[in-house]
């Protein structure tokens, strides 16, 4: 058995603001084993960033507290631990890779110096030291002539080197678990197949658990072993890769899969989209959250949120579709028509 | 078909043209290739020579650095010389000699007394060297004061916000309500004149300017994303403020700086002139702008014109060198 790293239940995070309180996460449950990649899908607003910023602590409060759940890290719950506690676990234990690369470094401190910052903060090393380490760190995720290059400011990098460097900050520590929040977004599609191999590898070096937060399905499909769907705050579906891929059994997850662009479409062929607009997070349904976009919404949708249902090996769904009518659902849907099935 | 993997003859180029073979011996891969023309072609700039690049361009501002270089330099010697006792001028500036100063009136510019002299025989330029001292320690003295003071009010407001915000900038919107010159004197007249408390005045009343400037840095940076990831590092507040909030806050404080500096000369000057400031017989070039007046009508040009050339000179090269900076590191203006 797999060491379990984080063991998250029943994670809910709201904002209280002016207009109501904004229910951003809404019971999410998920664990995470070492050398598990565990990857996060789900539309802008559907609460990925949120549940792993509360993981971190690092909701803004006011407006934002998380109002319920335990984050168990290890024996550690990260939700009632003392503040400097806290910081020690960031970036020790939990370590963070952000979205934008060109903003999420600070432009006057140099490489060199922001990746020995997070060494010096959590481990006994001089700064001389950190600093060799920093280019050792540097070497490793693949930038070419790291000991003059860690002298340089943020600024001379390119978008790719940057998020390398934030990647060599992340690991610096060598913590149990990376979250990554969209990594591969903000870079074009050349670099980002090589920012994830960057990622694979250090995940195999430190052997760390990687949550992956992203809209991305192609990376997804690339580096994680399990894949947790999220809409409106909820967990819709939850399982293995393939399963999700191949498998799936949530109408959102279906309609995620459709709207992704295909090769061997046709020319004419065209995207199909999952219609409606994105929840408003102050005024959920006490049901699925998906209801008024669902194709297929039942009268009990509304208003009752379903149950777990457990459809496969460590693959689970919320829907009140019964399963023996998903199937066929599932098989008309253009997408699926073709190949995949 | 065409055959994909065929490699062009060892003498060709991909499009088939000759190529001569000391071009041939880079067999590196491509992409290293680039990096190095990239390299050599466009050595990036550190943030200070970028700056400096394009303040070189602007010749006023050039001008400006060449004067502070200048007074500055004449300011520290006679510090340096004031602390051991012997002020290097020409002559003492403090020596009256009646002879120098035929009728009281002082004598015109000549060879021995290249700026003249004072209604009590004194030399001017002598004078006019003391007196730069006085007025370099007092613009970055009260700076200095000033500039502490913003740099620990501004950041507290701006980074944790709320009511601490509201409170200290309430305070510093009371002390931008007065007229300037009227709260100098009221603090003076508290203080008591001297020049010491000159520092003090000067410098209790820019904090505010400083204050606000980092603040409004502050709540701009502290909302970007590397703050965030210093947090999720786990930097601590103070860390995060002083490490990588301020230092990305600072450009516009050093151009409040160097024109603040300016402004705390002239208004020294001015409190000297109105009496309250440095006293006699310490020379300053307020005290000898005052005293020169009393003597314009009998054609003394020289008690006058020479203190005040130095006063406006130092004010305008400490502002035209500010603006210069401000220019320099505005990012819209990048080229």
């Amino acid at each position: 058995m797999a060491e379990r790293l984080l063991d998250v239940k029943d994670l809910s995070t709201q904002f209280f603001t002016h207009a109501g309180i904004v229910k951003a996460v809404n019971g999410v449950s998920f664990t995470l084993d070492r050398n598990e990649t565990i990857g996060i899908v789900g539309e802008s607003g559907s609460g990925k960033t949120v549940a792993a910023l509360s993981l971190m602590r690092l909701i803004p409060d006011p407006p934002g507290r998380v109002v319920e759940g335990s984050l168990m890290l290890g024996e550690r719950n990260l939700r009632t631990i003392s503040d400097d506690e806290m910081r020690g676990v960031r970036g020790n234990d939990i370590a963070m890779i952000f979205q934008d690369p060109m903003t999420s470094l600070n432009p006057v401190m140099k490489i060199g110096k922001q990746i020995g910052e997070a060494i010096t903060l959590h481990q006994d090393k001089s700064k001389r030291e950190a600093w060799k380490m920093a280019i050792d760190l540097l070497a490793r995720v693949g930038i070419p002539d790291a000991p003059k290059r860690v002298d340089q400011y943020p600024f001379e990098f390119s978008g790719g080197m940057r998020q390398r460097a934030m990647i060599a900050m992340a690991i610096s520590c060598n913590p149990d678990i990376l979250i990554a929040d969209e990594p591969t977004t903000a870079l074009d599609v050349t670099i980002q197949a090589q920012i994830i191999d960057v990622m694979r590898e250090m995940q195999a070096q430190f052997s760390s658990g990687v949550i992956l937060i992203t809209h991305d399905l192609g990376v997804i499909a690339e580096i994680a072993d399990k894949v947790m769907v999220m809409y409106g705050g909820r967990t819709v579906e939850y399982g293995p890769v393939d399963e999700i891929f191949y498998n799936s059994h949530h109408p959102y997850t279906w309609g995620l899969l459709a709207s992704l662009p295909r090769l061997d479409a046709s020319e004419k062929e065209r995207l199909t989209p999952i219609k409606g607009q994105p929840p408003n997070l102050i005024t959920l349904p006490d049901g699925c959250p998906f209801t008024v976009r669902c194709p297929y919404r039942r009268p009990e949708c509304r208003d009752n949120w379903p149950e777990l249902e457990i459809v496969g090996a460590e693959h689970g769904v919320h829907c009140w579709i019964p399963v023996d009518e998903r199937q066929g659902l599932r098989v008309e849907l253009p997408h699926f028509k073709e190949s995949v099935v | 078909m065409p055959d994909w993997d065929a490699k062009p003859p060892a003498d060709r180029d991909v499009y088939g043209t000759e190529v001569t073979q000391a071009e041939t011996v880079d067999a590196r891969p491509q992409a290293e290739v680039f990096d190095e023309q990239i390299e050599e072609g466009a050595k990036p700039l550190g943030l200070w020579s970028d700056t400096w690049r394009r303040l070189r361009r602007n010749k006023l501002a050039i001008i400006g650095l060449g004067i502070i270089i200048v007074f500055i330099t004449i300011g520290t010697v006679e510090e340096v010389a004031f602390i051991f006792g012997h002020p290097v001028t020409p002559y003492p500036p403090d020596e009256v000699n009646y002879a120098l100063s035929p009728q009281g009136l002082g004598s015109p510019p000549s060879l021995k007394h290249p700026f003249g002299t004072d209604y009590l025989g004194r030399d001017v330029l002598s004078r006019v060297l003391a007196a730069t001292r006085i007025a370099m320690l007092v613009g970055i003295i009260a700076v200095a004061i000033a500039l502490t003071m913003g740099l620990i009010l501004g950041p507290i407001s701006g980074y944790y916000g709320g009511a601490v915000d509201s409170v200290i900038m309430r305070i510093a919107d009371i002390f931008f309500a007065f007229p300037y010159i009227l709260f100098v004197l009221l603090i003076m007249s508290v203080l008591g004149a001297g020049f010491q408390n000159v520092f003090i005045a000067i410098g209790i009343l820019g904090w505010a300017t400083f204050a606000r400037i980092v603040r409004g840095q502050i709540l701009s940076v502290k909302s970007m994303e590397f703050v965030e990831a210093a947090r999720a590092q786990g930097a601590s507040d103070l860390r995060i403020i002083f490490r990588h909030v301020l230092p990305n806050s600072m450009a516009p404080v050093y151009v409040a700086v160097a024109m603040a500096i300016g402004g705390a000369i002239a208004t020294e000057a001015a409190l000297s002139y109105l009496g309250i400031g440095v006293q006699p017989p310490t020379p300053s070039w307020g005290l000898m702008i005052a005293d020169a007046v009393n003597y314009l009508t009998g054609g003394n040009w020289w008690y006058l014109f020479f203190p005040s050339l130095a006063l406006v000179l130092t004010v305008f090269g400490f502002i035209s060198f500010g603006n210069g900076l401000r220019d320099a590191t505005d990012p819209k203006l990048k080229e």
